[in-house]
């Protein structure tokens, strides 16, 4: 198992790598930042001037390493737009993101987990076709317009929620649902065709012979076995939450990364975004290998292979 | 000893000769509801794109200023000129929304392609040649799935100039994983079928059995993948219009619609709603489709 985790740890850490180098490269070759200091119609002396004061005129390889140098140092450089350290910003800005982030988790889970195992256990009834139609419109709605319309019913219509902000947790709950939302068709989907499968297995049936029935069946012997492949998809979704945030901080003005990420974009501020995408990507990586190791510490099958 | 010979009578009701898959995939068709459901709202829809000129009964463009703000035809004040109402420039709503369903259309068909042709080339490749090959192109997959999406796709149109054939070229290159997942895996196991061999051994090169041999056998699943990746896209292209990085005005995008009804949207919500449920639906219709598709084309045609 040691030399299992070992593999996802390296894979993980050469991906991040990778992923880095990338996203310097797209970024710093797709725009010239001097001229995103110095304003579209700015003199190409002063442009030229600003090159050479931030250092925009050396190699590419020598700016990455400096980039990647300070961000392994916790350094992630100067944001041109906000007047700040980007690793300001981000501190300041992360744990607004972060509770809404295991918020929006919860909520998926208490939607998607009990509409699936249901569906699994009643194949084909109305209340399994239900569920597949929740599955359907879940996956065709578009997350801003459902956040709009929430603001509308729950907020304006009948006032029963804040329209906006993050100053209460009050404030968390409309966001949390719409960026839940949009992870139930995903988890849904798993825990129901998990479930079917372990239900339709040999030790179930041995099971059933020795008497167990009902929620004490499903309760003891299956949902450990069909939760397995939905633990994984529950890290890999909190990491994807991190990148959901845009839309949904974005429309409940709640000030967390994904909505500076939009204000840093629309302000072209190169290192704050650069920063961003990294960060919510190595998230992702993050939460993908705590999925393997979780996956290998609770299925002894993995730890033989 | 000879294995025990089954007689098996010819049913009553079926034909003397077997069906021929053609018959098969369309009794199936004629049988999966939801599959005819969804093709006919993408039919539809495509339809209103197409002929939009002929439909709409407005410049999508035109503004009017003496029929500002007007709401829709059941709303006190509608008129039937305008059935849909106008927006804060005067411009008829239900035209721009037709007109919208090119847009969404056009990036769909579009971006999907785009996904296709990357995702089913590096699928192909890595499934058939495996080793070395197989590893590169999974280490790829790994970082393009860690990549956040929506944030790199707003950031890049943001950089190059938002165009529809940008957002349509952008959010193609990054929508290719499903393709490449569900290739790979069919051509591993293609590879080693008899046909393929035999191919081989015919003196066929690497390239006729990769296009000639492999390629036609992954249509099916392909098909499905793309139709699903048409809802991807559009939900995408929404996304980046709405957040002001995609489709730019005037054009008529829904996603745009919908940023632009927001500003009003507690005193004419139906102006934010309608570009909304026009976006659903040609979702869920894609959705549906690809669903149906894959049911239908399923070797044990699960029903």
């Amino acid at each position: 198992m040691l030399k299992y985790i070992l593999q996802r740890v390296a894979l993980a850490l050469a991906v991040a790598v990778v992923l880095s180098f990338v996203t310097f490269l797209l970024l710093n070759f797709a725009t010239d930042p001097a001229y995103a200091i110095a304003g579209e119609d700015a003199e190409p002396e002063v442009v030229e001037q600003i090159r050479k004061t931030y250092g925009f005129d050396r190699p590419v390889l020598v700016r990455y390493a400096e980039w990647a140098g300070g961000v392994l140092r916790g350094d992630f450089g100067e944001s041109y737009y906000w007047n700040k350290p980007v690793a300001e910003l981000v501190a300041d800005r992360a744990p607004v993101t972060l509770l809404l982030a295991v918020m929006s988790l919860s909520v998926t889970v208490v939607i998607a987990l009990p509409l699936g195992i249901v569906a699994a256990l009643n194949p084909n009834s109305a209340l399994d076709r239900m569920a597949l139609g929740i599955a359907v419109s879940a996956q065709a709605v578009p997350n801003f317009w459902l956040g709009l319309i929430m603001i509308i019913l729950f907020a304006v219509q009948w006032r029963l929620l804040p329209v906006s902000g993050d100053a209460t947790l009050m404030h968390f709950v409309l966001p949390s649902i719409v960026l839940g939302a949009s992870s139930v068709p995903a988890v849904m989907r798993l825990t129901r065709t998990g479930m079917l499968d372990v239900m339709e297995s040999d030790y179930i049936r041995t099971a059933r012979a020795k008497g167990f029935r009902g929620a004490a069946l499903v309760r003891r012997h299956a949902l450990r076995n069909a939760l397995l492949p939905v633990i994984s998809v529950l890290a890999v979704q909190l990491g994807a939450k991190f990148s959901g945030s845009v839309i949904t901080e974005t429309i409940f003005a709640i000030n967390g990364l994904g909505r500076l990420a939009l204000e840093s974009i629309l302000g072209s501020d190169i290192p704050t975004v650069q920063i961003l995408i990294f960060l919510f990507a190595i998230v992702f990586v993050a939460m993908n290998l705590l999925a393997d190791i979780l996956n290998a510490a609770l299925d002894p099958r993995l730890r033989i292979a | 000893m000879t294995p025990p010979t089954v007689q098996t009578a010819p049913a009553a009701d079926m034909p003397d000769r077997a069906p021929t898959p053609r018959e098969i995939l369309r009794r199936r068709a004629l049988r999966h509801r939801g599959f005819q459901i969804g093709l006919s709202i993408l039919v539809g829809l495509l339809v209103v794109a197409l002929f939009a000129p002929l439909l709409a009964p407005h410049d999508p463009f035109a503004q009017t200023l003496s029929a500002r703000m007007l709401p829709p035809v059941w709303a006190d004040g509608g008129r039937w000129d305008y059935p849909l109402g106008t927006d804060q420039v005067g411009r008829d709503y239900l035209s721009r929304l037709i007109y919208g369903a090119r847009v969404s259309l056009l990036v769909g068909f579009g971006a999907a392609t785009i996904g296709m042709v990357i995702g089913v080339t590096l699928g192909v490749l890595a499934g058939y040649f495996g080793g070395a090959v197989d590893h590169a192109v999974n280490f790829v997959l790994t970082a393009q799935l860690a990549l956040p999406g929506l944030l790199l796709a707003m950031a890049l149109v943001f950089i190059i100039g938002p165009s529809v054939w940008v957002v349509i070229g952008i959010v193609g290159v990054l929508h290719w994983t499903y393709y490449l997942v569900v290739t790979r895996s069919a051509t591993m196991r293609l590879r080693e079928i008899e046909f393929v061999a035999a191919a081989k051994a015919l003196g066929a090169s690497r390239r006729q059995v990769l296009i000639g041999e492999i390629l036609p056998n992954l249509v099916p699943q392909i098909l499905v993948i793309f139709t699903f990746e048409l809802g991807v896209a559009i939900l995408a292209e929404s996304a980046l219009s709405f957040l002001g990085v995609g489709i730019q005005p005037p054009t008529p995008s829904w996603g745009l619609m919908i940023a632009e009804g927001k500003e009003v949207m507690f005193f004419r919500p139906w102006q934010v709603v309608l570009p909304g449920i026009a976006i659903f639906l040609l979702v869920v219709g894609a959705n549906l489709t690809g669903d149906g598709l894959r049911d239908i084309t399923a070797p044990e045609g699960r029903t």
